[in-house]
């Protein structure tokens, strides 16, 4: 076995291996289920059709949320870069939107927006500030020489921003891109939890935890982490891929 | 006519320039030399637009190509991209020829971290000239070039089309091939 495979496996085994024992401890299934019991759930859920399109609801309530907070926050940020005057106005607004509780927001959602579309409010207004930074810094990241060269050059304006601030802003956009992503998980379940639209993985959440069904709790939260683990993943490829990282 | 007359000028509270009074040939090189910090790249930056002065007339060029100090090349961009970069898609068909003049045939897919210094200035100087306008500035233009492939620009350039500006700290690399004003 390869020393990079051992390396992923061994803190993994590590960890399952604590906390196998502090549930042997802790001796009761419903306040803190083993790991055995947990994937033999999550493996039962995942055989039946209704856990592939709880599934498939809830990501693309993230995947909605993070396309709408993305392009928001790329946009203003965009636009606080081309005028100082917009840049003044956009930036007290999402300082507050950064600031402002999770739990608030979705409760404040729930008033404006049907409860479906919560979790992908929440999301894209959890993104929004993240993508907003991480843009703008970038874009001030751009080397002034070089974009006097292109100006100079007789650049036209999309061939400056391709040159000069995509290749800038890369880095930043990419890893606060990766930091957003998980933000948005977090609270559009958060929002499915409070919020239990007909289907989605925190109306399961929540139905478990009524039900005090641990291992089912804990199953439906596995299948949250590996989503979001594996949507960053694909993601950081696909910017790797174009050249963004 | 390129120039400036009666120019003031300066970065701050610095000042750089002080009525000064020059017009570039409308043929061949004109050579600006003299030590750092007499505002020789002031004077460039001046004729190519990019600065205002305090005082005094700028007549600067509508089209400038410049080679400024630096080579103030794109990170990501390969040698050849470099040079469709500043060509019209029509005259894609000339980056082997300007390939050939900065001798840099076979580097088309390198990366300008991988270039030597007088690699990459080589590349910067190239993409100046096929840029083309209707006036060349160039910076310190051989830092980091050797004096056989030095000889070979200074002939072309004696020879371009359009006033060619030449700032040098150095008047020995432009012996013979201009006409020269001192700061």
């Amino acid at each position: 076995m390869s020393k990079k495979v051992l390396r992923t496996l061994l803190p993994l085994a590590f960890w399952l291996l604590l906390w196998e024992l502090a549930a042997g401890l802790v001796g009761q299934e419903f306040v803190l289920p083993g790991p055995g019991r947990v994937f033999a759930v999550f493996l039962e859920l995942a055989g039946q059709e209704t856990f592939w399109r709880t599934v498939f609801l809830s990501l693309a309530r993230m995947v909605g949320g993070i396309l709408m907070g993305t392009l928001l926050g790329v946009i203003l940020a965009v636009l606080g870069q081309v005028s100082p005057w917009l840049e003044g106005l956009f930036a007290p607004a999402i300082q507050v939107v950064r600031a402002v509780p999770v739990a608030s927001f979705i409760l404040l959602v729930l008033l404006w927006v049907e409860r479906n579309w919560v979790p992908v409010a929440v999301s894209a207004l959890m993104v929004l500030p993240v993508v907003w930074a991480a843009v703008r810094q970038g874009l001030s990241a751009a080397d002034p020489q070089l974009l006097e060269l292109a100006r100079c050059y007789r650049m036209s304006r999309w061939k400056t921003v391709r040159l000069v601030y995509l290749p800038a802003l890369a880095p930043a956009f990419s890893t606060g891109l990766a930091t957003a992503m998980g933000l948005a998980w977090k609270s559009g379940v958060a929002a499915e939890v409070l919020c239990t639209p007909k289907v989605g993985l925190g109306t399961e959440i929540y139905g478990a935890r009524q039900a005090l069904e641990s291992p089912e709790l804990f199953a439906w939260t596995l299948a949250v982490v590996a989503l979001s683990l594996l949507m960053e993943r694909l993601v950081r490829r696909m910017l790797r891929k174009g050249g963004a990282v | 006519m390129i120039g400036l007359q009666n120019v003031t000028a300066g970065y701050g509270e610095r000042r750089v320039l002080n009525n000064t009074t020059l017009t570039l040939a409308e043929r061949g090189i004109t050579v600006l030399t003299g030590p750092s910090g007499e505002g020789k790249t002031t004077v460039l930056r001046l004729l190519a637009g990019l600065e205002r002065p305090w005082s005094g007339a700028v007549y600067p060029a509508q089209r400038p190509a410049v080679l400024f100090q630096e080579n103030r090349l794109f990170p990501q961009r390969t040698v050849a991209q470099h040079l469709t970069d500043v060509l019209p898609s029509q005259r894609w068909g000339e980056v082997s020829r300007w390939l050939a003049l900065a001798d840099l045939v076979g580097e088309e897919e390198t990366l300008p971290m991988e270039l030597s210094g007088g690699m990459a200035r080589r590349l910067a100087l190239v993409r100046a000239l096929a840029l083309g306008g209707d006036c060349l500035f160039l910076d310190e233009p051989f830092t980091g070039i050797d004096r056989e492939r030095r000889e070979v620009y200074l002939k072309l350039l004696a020879r371009w089309p359009v006033p060619v500006l030449l700032i040098t700290h150095d008047p020995a690399e432009t012996i013979g091939a201009a006409k020269g004003i001192s700061l």
